[in-house]
């Protein structure tokens, strides 16, 4: 059974991996971007407060690039949301 | 005026765009050409007698009531075999064609009871009515020849009587089984006098036939023959209501006949634009759950879960729920509070829910079941296509030349869909399915597939790119759609990554495990063969590249320009009758209603000036991060609404660590269900028949759901999480769902013109619905994509971290069956349990040879996450290496064997691929009777009385 920080660390590096067809450095935007907008801030400051090295190469510097501040604009359509006065962009299940 | 059956105009509605005029009776008439003279009369307010005649089906011809005469034709023919001719002069009754339909109707009724005043169908008896209409007085054959009154009646389907000796072979019944259900079960055995209605062979009954008890054969006959048990105990119904389905996403609507409060029976609603008048077997007969004595009707509280419950009032229960999540809150912060929504719920009570946790608890940790089965499919085609919401509405398959059935087993799941689906392939359409299991629908009464592509489990995404490799290899690409509507540049980069030979079937089969030859087929059919649709489920969602999945799916809708009318898109066929709904409602943690994240400033402003309160602007946890953190300590009290995580989610010793982990745990539900084995307050709820609302189906559709009788708990739920909001500190003050809707028209454009009033004028209505689109909007993307070009999104195939090894050889994939519902806390509580007692282990023959294995031997099915116990059956429709069932049963819990890992957008859960080993065992496992023991004792109600000993 995996703890917490154990699937944290999974979940990002399996973010990073799906998005490295992007090319490297679009995807280190896209899975800052994702952590940023889907993951709640308990979640994101235990994977700040972990051991880097456990991560592979792109989910690390997403996780660096959020720690250090950054605050990406939306990298794919998939955190693209409506403005207040906006119709469709629905991601319902 | 009493009760009254929907109009039947005999034949069915011509699609036809020409007018014909034609007399009837010195009528003057206009109507589509193709129309039927029968109909014609009906619809100007004539009535043909008829028999054997009813206008969801094609014209038969047989009972021979109908004869008309027409001016300048010879003879009488039959009005609903003849169609309209400009100029035709028709007239209906003549002493000729009175002496006729006498005279068939005195044969007729010299071989049927004449019971009428003790029959169930007196006053509802098509029979009845016409033998009135033509003057029948009496019989000159007698009554003493050869009858069929003796034959004895068929009591064995749960639902209704299959009683011959009424029976007047009219046909209906296997009509409406072959065309309207597509199942086949039926056939008129013998000829002549000998005709008999059978369901299969001579020793079969209507049980042990192949019927799927869809009800539409009842729903056709005109005598008493097939008849509903309810109404025989009961007695007719007084008055009919509209209402919606509350089991699967295809949104049937029914009428719902009543006798005061009481509910006689349901009757697919002729007029429902999801379901064309037919129905399954669980909308029109498993509804008895709502009067099942397991049914809790009073809150409950207590204080640890080793203890009984304690019936409390609900003024207690509320203040002492409210108070305790005042006090986790003050002592832990609001992020330690959440909620779950319910996809079963109406669209009402979902907004209240989300806005009870948004705007009383003060944290964005409200989630909902379509995390666990299409939330990829909302990032997916939102990623591709700009929105996820579904392209086209279910009378778009009549249109398609092929479907494509990826992961979906619609005759179990989606059941009036699939009709739908089968009448198309009947007349002609082709099918692929893409399947590791040979769903029904692979081969079925005169459809079968022209490929199944058998995928091993776990290698989706393989399948699609080489898929598209073969599309794109071999120039079937729909260029001009793609320049047109797409991003060409991104489209580029797509075709050159499927064009690499590591793409190609050839190279890709033995991962995949489905030969070439048969995947290039496919790819080429669906490239080639005309408006291809596809059409999928949760085989593509709940896996670990889920989301990838969709994505992959909708590249190839694109690159064939599958998409933008009738006939074509993507169809993800979500499951719950308001799963769309409750997203659309702002469930998800990490957006407001309308799709808007919740750290947009303007978005959560709009929303905190109406509410009254400040929102929390950072994304909430989705339902396993909750589990994750109760298990830390840092999720602490959670309000449960219509929804089973213990026997729904995967891994379940993980969630009953996350439940049992928690301080405050809140179940507003019908039924003491396994998530309750942990809770500590137990809210009683409403059913569907029992509140107002909307339920929105898998089509974008908005329906409503009509109180029929007063809550039996005493509150409708949306009632009850006001009472807690306004226990919390609240001071909400809706008195009517209408109420509800009119602030969610208020705060969120796509919905702008949603109105209660104007939903029960115009019957139902597809989102958007505002000043652009005020009746609602089809089909998506006619003109382009409503959202920017379609967007190209390459998806590398990345294997599942879940591999088979020596000690788990087998890969467990699961699944759902027509009669029982996902946990089955309704349908297991209806006549429904006859035919699905258990889950069983589906297991090819050299697998369970191998091990010693045949059907009905027990067998331990375990994973690296746990071990359960079920019976096998031997069947030769899983390929070798790979096993199925189903998670209907909480005995089974099929989900202790079931990973933690998930898609990695979305956190859906990989339900379909485990890694497993199957061998013979004596038993249930360990933890199914420590299980079963442990639910048992969680299921204790202490009564008021004091014991007295026996003496």
């Amino acid at each position: 059974m995996s703890s917490s920080i154990e699937t944290l660390r999974r979940m990002a590096n399996d973010i990073a991996r799906n998005f490295e067809a992007m090319g490297h450095g679009d995807a280190v935007m896209a899975t800052a971007d994702h952590i940023k907008k889907f993951w709640d801030p308990r979640m994101r400051q235990m994977i700040f407060d972990d051991d880097h090295a456990k991560l592979d190469r792109t989910a690390r510097e997403a996780i660096e690039h959020l720690q250090a501040g950054g605050n990406p604009q939306a990298q794919t359509r998939a955190t693209k949301f409506n403005l207040v006065d906006e119709v469709g962009r629905s991601d319902a299940g | 005026m009493g009760y009254e059956r929907q109009k039947d105009f005999g034949t069915p509605e011509s699609r036809s765009t020409d007018k014909v005029t034609l007399t009837i009776d010195g009528r003057t008439v206009t109507v589509p050409a193709g129309t039927s003279v029968m109909r014609a009369a009906s619809e100007s307010g004539g009535k043909i007698p008829k028999l054997c005649a009813t206008d969801n089906m094609a014209a038969f011809g047989s009972c021979r009531m109908c004869l008309v005469e027409i001016e300048g034709a010879k003879g009488t023919p039959a009005s609903c075999t003849t169609p309209v001719a400009e100029g035709m002069v028709v007239h209906t009754q003549t002493p000729r064609l009175e002496r006729l339909r006498r005279g068939v109707m005195e044969l007729y009724i010299s071989d049927h009871p004449l019971d009428c005043l003790t029959c169930s169908a007196n006053n509802d008896c098509e029979l009845q009515e016409e033998a009135a209409n033509v003057g029948l007085r009496d019989v000159r054959y007698g009554y003493e020849g050869d009858n069929h009154l003796a034959l004895a009646t068929d009591h064995s389907n749960p639902y209704f009587d299959f009683d011959p000796s009424k029976c007047i072979v009219c046909s209906r019944c296997v009509r409406a089984c072959n065309e309207v259900q597509g199942t086949f079960a039926l056939t008129v055995d013998g000829r002549g006098f000998a005709s008999m209605i059978s369901a299969g062979q001579d020793d079969d009954n209507f049980l042990s036939s192949e019927c799927v008890s869809c009800g539409a054969c009842v729903q056709a006959c005109p005598t008493a023959t097939l008849r509903e048990k309810s109404v025989k105990a009961i007695g007719l119904p007084e008055r009919a209501v509209v209402t919606t389905c509350a089991y699967c996403g295809v949104g049937c609507t029914f009428r719902a006949e009543m006798r005061g409060e009481q509910l006689v029976r349901m009757i697919p609603w002729k007029d429902g634009k999801a379901n064309r008048g037919h129905s399954c077997v669980k909308g029109r007969f498993a509804y008895g759950y709502a009067n099942h004595k397991d049914r809790i009707l009073n809150p409950m509280l207590r204080d640890s879960i080793d203890q009984p419950w304690r019936i409390v009032t609900w003024e207690e229960a509320l203040s002492y729920t409210a108070d305790k999540l005042n006090e986790i809150k003050a002592k832990h912060g609001p992020r330690a509070l959440g909620g779950i929504t319910s996809s079963r719920c109406t669209d009402e009570e979902t907004y209240l829910v989300q806005k009870l946790v948004r705007g009383v608890f003060g944290t964005n940790n409200v989630d909902t079941c379509a995390r666990v089965c299409h939330s990829p499919t909302g990032y997916g085609l939102k990623t591709t296509f700009g929105t996820s919401a579904g392209t086209q509405d279910f009378d778009s398959v009549m249109d398609a030349d092929v479907m494509m059935v990826i992961g979906a087993n619609p005759t179990d799941a989606h059941p009036v869909f699939a009709s739908r689906m089968k009448r198309r392939l009947r007349q002609g359409a082709k099918l692929i399915v893409i399947d590791p299991r040979r769903i029904d629908l692979v081969r079925t009464p005169h459809i079968e597939a022209a490929c199944h592509l058998p995928v091993r489990p776990g290698t989706n995404v393989a399948v699609l790119t080489s898929l598209a490799h073969v599309i794109v290899t071999e120039g079937l690409v729909n260029e001009a759609f793609v320049r047109e509507r797409c991003d060409w540049d991104e489209f580029q980069d797509w075709a050159r990554f499927v064009s690499d030979e590591r793409h190609s079937p050839e190279f890709l089969e033995p991962v995949t495990g489905v030969p070439a030859a048969d995947l290039r087929a496919a790819a080429r059919l669906y490239a080639t063969g005309g408006n291809g649709a596809i059409y999928y489920g949760l085989g593509v969602t709940e896996h670990s590249q889920g989301s990838s999945a969709v994505i992959a799916i909708a590249n190839l809708a694109m690159a064939t320009g599958n998409i933008g009318r009738p006939g074509v898109g993507v169809n993800p066929l979500r499951g719950q009758n308001n799963v769309q709904g409750s997203c659309d409602m702002g469930s998800f943690p990490h957006e407001l209603p309308g799709y808007r994240h919740i750290s947009d400033d303007d978005v959560r402003t709009s929303f905190e000036k109406d509410w009254g309160v400040e929102l929390d602007p950072e994304p909430g946890l989705r339902i396993n991060n909750m589990l994750d953190a109760a298990c830390d300590g840092a999720f602490r009290a959670i309000y449960i609404q219509g929804e089973d995580i213990l026997q729904s989610d995967p891994n379940t010793q993980h969630v009953a660590a996350g439940l049992k982990a928690m301080e405050l745990v809140i179940v507003h539900d019908l039924f003491l269900n396994e998530t309750a084995n942990y809770a500590h307050v137990f809210l009683p709820g409403s059913t569907f028949l029992e509140k107002d609302g909307t339920f929105i189906n898998a089509e974008r559709r908005i329906q409503p759901v009509r109180k029929v009788m007063e809550p039996a708990a005493g509150y409708a739920d949306w009632e009850v999480t006001q009472l807690l909001a306004n226990a919390m500190g609240a001071n909400w003050n809706y008195t009517h769902p209408s109420e509800i809707i009119d602030e969610i028209a208020r705060l969120t454009p796509t919905f702008a013109g949603f109105n209660w009033e104007k939903l029960l004028e115009i019957g139902s209505v597809q989102w958007p619905v505002n000043e652009q689109f005020p009746e609602g909007s089809p089909v998506m993307h006619v003109n382009g994509f409503v959202r920017g070009k379609g967007k190209f999104v390459v998806t590398e195939y990345i294997p599942t971290d879940e591999k088979t090894g020596p000690r788990y050889p087998l890969l467990l994939t699961t699944g759902r069956i027509l009669t029982q519902y996902n946990v089955g806390a309704q349908t297991r509580r209806t006549g429904n349990v006859v035919w699905h007692e258990e889950d069983l282990l589906e297991m090819h023959p050299s697998d369970a040879e191998n091990r010693g294995l045949k059907s009905g031997d027990y067998a331990r099915l375990a994973s690296r996450t746990g071990e359960t116990t079920l019976r096998v059956l031997v069947t030769d429709r899983v390929a070798p290496g790979v096993v199925y069932t189903t998670f209907h049963h909480p005995s089974t819990q099929a989900n202790v064997v079931t990973t933690e890992y998930s898609d990695w957008a979305t956190n859906c859960p990989e339900y379909k691929v485990t890694a497993v080993q199957v061998t013979p065992s004596n038993g249930p496992s360990e933890w199914q009777q420590v299980y079963a023991e442990r639910s048992d004792r969680s299921r204790r109600i202490a009564s008021d009385e004091a014991m007295e000993p026996a003496e």
